[in-house]
């Protein structure tokens, strides 16, 4: 039954992931922590955040590991072949039948009436995060945080792997305080 | 012989993408269309235009045909083999180290310290995706697709699912 499920889950988020897998972020999201309650907020976020810094496809990733969680080497193998092997046989069918399928005007008119509705998908996402963040962190570490992070992957272009890597290397190293001692080495943690 | 080439090809990006399928595109066309001369320029660009309009991750549909194209059944599971597999290995061995100890604090920090920083590429993707169909579908439809799926998603708890497929119906009738 929980292959059953695995194959559902990421079936679903292949078939309906428009826009290469970053896409299917939400989806996966949807399926994962709300659906099927495999993880919660907390390893969705470790998972999310270890497949940015990893490299290599983000879909897969997700689903590979997640799988693997889920129902072992059988289940990490069933979730990525639900959620690549549909759209790959799509694929071989149409470019080697119709080529010109892509230039039919409803389909590209289904393409691009997708992307706003995953932007929408993405934004409350994205919202789900800073709350947590503001939870766990408090609205000025929080910001803190955001802000840094903001400026250097935007304005300085850094690449993402390195900034996770960099505050997940802090984590690690950071030596156990208590709580009153918290405040001022969680100053320098915004990088 | 044309098997390991499929898997170098596919290899390379797949270990060298950062950021997730889309950002392995040029890899891929830098080893396909440069080093092995396998498709065209306008070729690749085809492939391309058609995996935007497919459903899925996009660099597996691109491994799966050209794998397909040039070493049948065989090589379109090498270089999808060659797209997933090393990252997913590694992936599951880091998080599996990290899951054995997640009542850690050092741990459950790591995980709060890489929230807000996951919540910025979130918000930086949303920011893409609007831009892109502003810049597709100008601001009105992309206005009317924002505030529709907005409230079927969050108010009426609808699934994504039908939310998508009501999405591309719109598109076929309406932005054709």
């Amino acid at each position: 039954m929980k292959q059953v499920d695995l194959f559902l889950a990421f079936f679903r988020v292949g078939m309906l992931g428009y826009g290469g897998g970053p896409s299917s972020i939400p989806l996966v999201h949807k399926e994962v922590v709300e659906r099927y309650k495999w993880m919660n907020e907390d390893d969705f976020a470790d998972v999310l955040a270890l497949g940015n810094t990893l490299p290599g496809p983000i879909a897969t990733k997700m689903a590979g590991y997640i799988g693997y969680r889920v129902a072992g080497i059988i289940g990490m193998m069933n979730a990525v072949f639900a959620t690549i092997t549909p759209t790959i046989i799509l694929m071989i069918i149409l470019l080697t039948s119709l080529s010109s399928f892509k230039n039919l005007p409803w389909v590209s008119g289904m393409t691009k009436a997708v992307v706003p509705v995953v932007g929408v998908m993405l934004a409350t996402l994205t919202w789900d995060f800073f709350k947590k963040s503001r939870n766990t962190l408090g609205i000025r570490n929080a910001c803190l945080i955001v802000g840094a992070s903001f400026v250097l992957l935007e304005v300085f272009h850094f690449h993402p792997a390195i900034l996770i890597g960099a505050l997940l290397l802090f984590a690690l190293v950071r030596k156990d305080k208590t709580r009153k001692g918290n405040e001022n080495v969680e100053k320098g943690g915004g990088l | 012989m044309i098997y390991w080439h499929i898997f170098l090809a596919f290899f390379i990006p797949g270990i060298v993408g950062y950021g997730g399928g889309p950002a392995s595109i040029p890899l891929v066309e830098n080893e396909v269309v440069d080093r092995y001369g396998w498709l065209s320029v306008t070729e690749f660009s085809e492939v391309l235009a058609m995996g935007n309009a497919l459903p899925g991750p996009i660099a597996t549909k691109m491994a799966g045909y050209i794998g397909f194209q040039q070493g049948g059944i065989l090589g379109a599971a090498i270089g999808v083999f060659a797209t997933v597999a090393p990252s997913l290995i590694l992936m599951i061995i880091l998080l599996s180290v990290l899951h054995r100890h997640k009542d850690s604090p050092k741990v459950k920090r790591m995980t709060n310290y890489v929230r807000p920083t996951i919540a910025v590429l979130l918000g930086v993707m949303t920011l893409n995706f609007f831009t892109t169909a502003y810049e597709g579908i100008g601001i009105l439809q992309t206005l009317i697709l924002i505030i529709a799926s907005f409230i079927l998603l969050e108010k009426w708890k609808v699934h994504p699912a039908f939310v998508i497929v009501g999405a591309l119906a719109y598109g076929a009738i309406f932005l054709a």
